[in-house]
């Protein structure tokens, strides 16, 4: 009881691989549909984000609050980038399914 | 402490159950609006652990601005979502393995590890030396001088995303004609309009 009640850096280790697996399972079940493939690596890229504040809050040290701040900045720019590529890809073939993405194979 | 367990447990719940809807909703956007809700969620955690300025952050950033940016692509582009989900259930057991082999892994490292004595000694910025001061205010008085660099990096990445972004989906369109403000401007009346005496009878 006292394990459950009493909420330790544990409790949110469990959280972020349990979110962590969501997103590695989200792009094997949308593996044709890129957008909800994105929306797991943002997934993925939170549960990242719940253990650097775990840490800074368990060792009462800021810099995991600021690497999170550097994470932040990394999936709003990957974001950003990723959808432009989409609409682009869009424009060009009309469709955004995984398995038409191989004119680069050659 | 029944309310910090009670807190954890509410938001960590719809984190997961939002979580797990974000990759099995049918329509993409009810994906994205899950997402939105998985991110208020990590935001109460976050406050709950005290990195309030991170956890508005994230509300501002992802809710505002990434979330927002992926709802309007998902609208923007016409796709049919009901076709694409075909043949997803041969990935399921292919996902479910490997998902749970990670977890396992997770479960076995997080079981086995423990933290070392000198990690607690060796901080880079305790909180304890700024004790007065609230957590935006000590992120920032970090922020900008020890990880000024990384900082600027940060806004440099930013910067290169945007250009690229409006670099990709930028396209001229040569079979569309644009106002040309410089070309009226400079037109004067003495080269494009002649005057003509006409003398009755003859014609021009």
């Amino acid at each position: 009881m006292d394990a459950v009640l009493n909420i330790g850096i544990g409790h949110f280790l469990t959280l972020a691989g349990i979110i962590f697996t969501i997103g590695v399972f989200g792009i094997f079940l949308n593996r044709r549909n890129v957008i909800v493939i994105l929306m797991s690596i943002e997934l993925m890229l939170l549960a990242v984000n719940i253990n650097f504040i775990a840490f800074s809050a368990y060792l009462n040290d800021l810099t995991g609050q600021v690497f999170t701040m550097f994470i932040l900045t990394v999936a709003a720019a990957e974001a950003a980038i990723g959808l432009a590529i989409l609409v682009v890809f869009f424009r060009n073939k009309g469709s955004i399914e995984v398995d038409d993405i191989s004119s680069l194979k050659g | 402490m029944v309310v910090q367990a009670f807190a954890f447990y509410l938001f960590a719940g719809i984190l997961i159950l939002s979580a797990l809807m974000v990759i099995t909703a049918r329509n993409p956007v009810h994906s994205v609006l899950f997402l939105i809700l998985a991110f208020f969620n990590a935001a109460g955690l976050f406050i709950m652990l005290g990195a309030e300025f991170v956890g508005m952050i994230l509300v501002i950033v992802y809710v505002g601005a990434v979330a927002v940016l992926f709802l309007f692509v998902v609208m923007m582009l016409d796709i049919n979502f009901a076709e694409m989900r075909k043949g997803a259930k041969h990935y399921v057991p292919l996902g479910l393995a490997i998902g749970a082999l990670l977890l396992f892994e997770l479960y076995t490292l997080y079981g086995t590890w423990n933290m070392a004595e000198i990690t607690k000694t060796n901080r880079a910025a305790p909180v304890e030396s700024m004790e007065q001061l609230t957590n935006t205010e000590m992120l920032g008085s970090i922020l900008y001088t020890d990880y000024v660099y990384p900082f600027q990096l940060a806004g440099l990445i930013l910067l290169v995303a945007m250009i690229g972004a409006i670099v990709l989906t930028l396209r001229t369109r040569p079979d569309v004609r644009k106002q040309n403000i410089g070309d009226q401007v400079a037109r004067r009346a003495e080269d494009v309009l002649e005057i003509v005496k006409v003398t009755p009878g003859t014609g021009v």
